[in-house]
């Protein structure tokens, strides 16, 4: 299997999707003659020429209410934001017209659009330029919501982002882009709604998606150490959300953390907990705990930014916690 | 780019359209000075004539409290999109907002699966999922019925940007409020609008619905630049203005636009100057911001009549004629009220249909 960092894995992904299908484009600021910003891109513009690679103007509401426009009428665009920070200033295309669109017709009309773009923190860019979005954009019925971490997923949930016939909001792990691994070749989908189990375990289930999975599988490995055989618990995918997995999960350990970047209030890891709690209420011998960022915009310090999101010791703490090993 | 601002059409519009609405002094290429054929525009007149008389019943029933949350009547401008619309050929694609019962019933959906929608229907045009606000008949060409002002501009655009990808040799017509020029939506579409039709990728029609509010906002209280067509301009997008009031007025423009369009996968942009006679919204009963004195100004330049007065004219049709033709079109709105009071309401099961495409 050939090996590729995260970036390259979504960009073979487009690239053979655009060779397969001629209704495929993208869209967005810098990506063409510029290459990306964040160089995802690169290259696709030689390929496909500036019909199929369009440079935006700096308009997010614009041209992402655009895209949804060609989506709806026989196209299928990928629009690229910079980052996602941008996006509130589409907030109202992304919300009022992809996510509903197609119920207020009666079913007339089927929006298929991805939009991409790096999502999260971690890289000192302060209060404006940070923000984890999938509970602002998980809680909206009409859009689906992705966040994968490994390059494979990352080329397979792509492709199946592509081929989806609604809006997907794509959240990648923008500091992640230079990571490697291995990516299987050829027409590799990854179906959305299905959970992955990252690390196998008996004692506690350790949930997360997008960065903080890589974090979770140290953790689990430092419990290791300490005789605590913890599962780890990929979510993947926001909306369609896989219950399934975790209450299965959980019936098993018994106990739960679910970690997230992310603010607490209103956020992904509530909806967990509670879906745990609704659904393996007997099965629990603990609280399911969450591990958050805090309640506060994002620092530019690096030792403020680094207390301001989940770090391992709190995760294995939180775990300790959880197994009554620790008040 | 150069602009051409048509001056021109600009002028005739201020002056033209009631000079000749009583003088019947219009000269064109056809019969008796008139652009098509009578048979043709009886048959608008026909059309103009039942949304009027469709409205004023759906008025009552929301005034009974048959039809719920917003209603927003076209009242006083039907003359605009039937003009515009008899350019409509399949394939086209028609967005607008809110005030959307005339494109569906010209575009030749059944007034009773309208009225059924209004009336919140499981025989409605959108079973009952939109209502007044979201009129959808994709097979007739209406892509929709927007209820955020503004929103759906940036829509339009990208129907014309998929339109010239598939090289498809059709259209799109944008129909928005005064009102909604001053959001930014406006502004980012017509900006990629000017941009992508430099190559001929943007064949879009943007149709700028000056009926001199926006709710209870005059165009004079809503911008220091009143001069709403002029920003266009600034987007490399050529324009003109036209007294949409008048069906003749509108038809002539329109033919000669919607070819240039398709032709050059430009987009072009119209001011259609008319007037809102009715409310806001059916529900807007004090409108404190005008005075009855103006509105009934502008009843003696309602399009209807002014279109009467233009076919008495060339003698293209009679009073009887008229007569039967509103005895009619009752008839027509009556059958649509039956329909939907009789219809039942829509499927329980349906609440949790068509959120998400297989
Ligand atoms: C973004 C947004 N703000 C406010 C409203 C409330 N609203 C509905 S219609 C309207 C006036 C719009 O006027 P105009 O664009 O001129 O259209 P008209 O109603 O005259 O056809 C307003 C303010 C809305 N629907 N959307
Ligand atoms: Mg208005």
């Amino acid at each position: 299997m050939p090996v590729m960092t995260y970036r390259e894995a979504i960009r073979s992904a487009m690239a053979d999707e655009m060779t397969r299908d001629d209704s495929v484009i993208v869209m967005g600021e810098d990506i063409g003659v510029y290459g990306g910003t964040h160089l995802v891109t690169d290259g696709l513009i030689d390929k496909f020429g500036p019909k199929r690679v369009i440079d935006t103007p700096i308009a997010e509401g614009g041209f992402t209410g655009a895209a949804i426009g060609m989506a709806m009428t026989g196209m299928r665009p990928i629009v690229e934001m910079m980052t996602w920070n941008f996006s509130f200033q589409a907030a109202d295309q992304i919300i009022q017209n992809a996510a509903k669109v197609r119920y207020f017709s009666g079913g007339q009309v089927t929006v298929p659009l991805v939009i991409r773009g790096p999502n999260g923190g971690g890289v000192q860019l302060s209060a404006q330029h940070t923000h984890s979005l999938e509970g602002f954009y998980g809680h909206f019925p009409g859009l689906k919501v992705v966040s994968p971490v490994t390059p494979a997923d990352a080329k397979g949930m792509m492709l199946a982002s592509i081929r989806d016939n609604n809006p997907v909001i794509f959240l990648e792990a923008g500091a992640l882009y230079g990571t490697k691994g291995e990516v299987p070749d050829g027409d590799f989908v990854v179906p959305f709604g299905k959970a992955r189990i990252a690390r196998e375990g008996t004692d506690i289930t350790l949930i997360a998606y997008g960065r903080q999975v890589n974090m979770l599988l140290n953790v689990a490995e430092k419990l290791a150490g300490e005789g605590i055989s913890a599962e780890v618990i990929d979510l993947r995918s926001i909306r369609p959300f896989d219950e399934e997995t975790i209450v299965t999960s959980v019936r098993k350990t018994h106990r739960a953390v679910v970690v997230q970047e992310q603010w607490r209030w209103f956020s992904v890891a509530s909806e967990v907990a509670a879906i745990i709690q609704e659904q393996a209420f007997d099965d629990l011998d603990a609280p399911v705990l969450r591990v958050s960022g805090a309640e506060v915009p994002a620092p530019y310090a690096r030792n403020l930014e680094l207390a301001a999101f989940p770090n391992e010791d709190q995760i294995a703490a939180a775990a300790r916690r959880a197994l009554y090993l620790e008040k | 780019m150069a602009t051409t601002r048509s001056r021109s059409a600009k002028a005739a519009s201020k002056s033209g359209a009631n000079d000749s609405a009583v003088g019947g002094r219009h000269k064109a290429a056809s019969q008796n000075g008139l652009p098509l054929d009578h048979t043709t525009l009886l048959d608008m007149y026909r059309q103009m004539v039942t949304i009027r008389l469709f409205e004023e019943a759906a008025q009552k029933a929301f005034r009974t409290g048959k039809i719920g949350g917003y209603l927003h009547l076209y009242i006083g401008q039907e003359a605009l999109a039937m003009g515009f619309l008899h350019s409509y050929q399949p394939g086209d694609k028609i967005i607008t907002a809110y005030r959307d019962h005339a494109h569906a019933l010209i575009l030749g959906t059944h007034p009773r699966a309208v009225m059924a929608e209004l009336y919140g229907k499981g025989t409605g045009m959108v079973k009952g999922k939109g209502g007044s606000m979201h009129l959808f008949d994709v097979k007739n060409g209406l892509w929709g019925g927007y209820g955020i002002v503004g929103g759906h501009i940036p829509l339009g655009v990208g129907f014309a940007y998929a339109q010239a990808y598939q090289q498809s040799g059709n259209m799109t017509q944008l129909y928005f409020g005064d009102g909604s020029i001053h959001n930014g939506a406006f502004h980012e579409a017509a900006n990629l609008a000017g941009l992508w039709g430099r190559d001929g990728m943007n064949p879009c029609l943007f149709i700028l619905e000056n009926n001199k509010y926006g709710m209870g906002t005059s165009v004079e209280r809503a911008t220091a630049m009143t001069d709403l067509s002029a920003k266009f301009d600034s987007y490399g997008i050529e324009h003109e203005d036209v007294d949409a009031n008048d069906l003749i007025a509108v038809l002539e423009c329109a033919q000669r636009v919607t070819k240039m369009v398709r032709e050059t996968g430009k987009p072009y942009g119209i001011e259609a100057q008319t007037y809102r006679l009715s409310p806001h919204g059916a529900a807007d009963f004090l409108e404190r911001y005008r005075s009855k004195d103006e509105v009934q100004s502008h009843r003696a330049h309602d399009p209807i009549n002014v279109l009467e007065a233009r076919l008495l004219q060339a003698d293209a049709t009679t009073e009887a004629e008229m007569e039967k033709i509103r005895a009619d079109a009752k008839d027509v709105a009556d059958d649509a009220v039956k329909f939907a009071e009789e219809s039942p309401d829509p499927d329980l099961a349906e609440l949790t249909t068509d959120v998400l495409a297989d």
